[in-house]
């Protein structure tokens, strides 16, 4: 088996960035403030770890009005749910590794 | 490069990430308890409308024929539904504030819709049924329609509820085979069953 260490995305390896691709992944899509609700940081982090995800193009932002108010919400794209996976997959296969 | 301790926390993360952004976890108990001792209370007084003096258990002969009781009761069941919904708000948004999150977030707008469907259409079939004169089939489908719901709704919370749906249909179904009872499976469904489910929520949850 070749070494998981390079299936780790490089991206992925901040636990923030990891958890909002974990909602992303289990919702069709999830708004601004839910999202810091369940992740459990502030603006700012938030939106600078959106913006590095949403670079990357493992993200894609949707913008609309709610009651006139602005409401941005993110939905995972196919590259995003890939890049997931393959990463997943590869803790898992570290953690199996270690533990034998 | 990281521990391995720390890919180890990270899919923890990932697995409570997930399970935490598709759960609202603010339903409470208590109003499903409120709720439950509302609808017996309301059953009682549809019985004093409809059935007194003959007891409850005796199979009703005379249908609801009057435009008068038919209202009556549509209006006694429409009470009985807002003070459940006020409740349940009230309590849920108690709730929510206690755990720090907002009670109209992404989940509970995917559990709102999930809930709004089988209801409405439950809703609509049920005044159709009462419109064409088949009395018999609204406390059935009342009780299927809301099971449905229930187990839409399951999705996006406890999986309690789940189990209060399929527990709403059976009962719905055997309602619809032995018609002229309606008023006590509706009072076993929406009172006895919310009662249970609600203080099965409350001392898991809500404590």
């Amino acid at each position: 088996m070749k070494n998981p260490f390079e299936n780790l995305d490089r991206v992925l390896e901040h636990r923030v960035r990891l958890q909002i691709m974990s909602v992303l992944v289990a919702n069709k899509s999830y708004d601004f403030n839910s999202l810091k609700e369940v992740v459990g940081v502030t603006d700012g982090g938030m939106a600078s770890h959106i913006k590095a995800l949403e670079k990357e193009k493992y993200i894609s932002v949707q913008k609309s009005f709610v009651d006139r108010k602005p409401n941005t919400s993110y939905k995972i794209t196919e590259r995003g749910r890939n890049v997931f996976k393959k990463h997943l997959d590869a803790l898992e296969a570290l953690v199996k590794q270690q533990k034998k | 490069m990281k521990e391995i301790q720390e890919y180890e926390k990270d899919l923890a993360s990932i697995r409570s990430t997930m399970d935490r952004s598709g759960k609202f976890i603010s339903l409470s108990g208590m109003s499903g308890i409120l709720s439950g001792v509302y609808a017996l209370a309301g059953a009682v007084e549809a019985y004093f409308v409809v059935q007194y003096p003959q007891s409850p258990f005796l199979f009703r002969t005379d249908s609801i024929s009057e435009e008068t009781t038919l209202l009556k009761l549509l209006l006694l069941a429409g009470q009985v539904l807002l003070a459940s919904i006020l409740t349940g708000l009230f309590l849920s948004a108690r709730k929510a504030k206690k755990e720090g999150v907002s009670l109209w977030n992404a989940t509970s707008k995917q559990l709102f819709i999930n809930l709004a469907i089988p209801l409405i259409t439950g809703g609509l079939f049920i005044l159709i049924i009462l419109y064409t004169g088949h009395f018999g089939l609204a406390a059935p489908a009342s009780l299927i329609f809301y099971g449905l719901a229930l187990i839409q709704a399951s999705v996006n919370t406890y999986d309690e509820v789940r189990y209060l749906g399929f527990s709403e249909i059976a009962l719905g179904l055997i309602a619809a085979l032995i018609p002229g009872y309606g008023l006590i499976f509706w009072a076993i469904g929406f009172g006895v069953l919310h009662i249970l489910y609600g203080a099965i929520l409350y001392r898991k949850y809500d404590r």
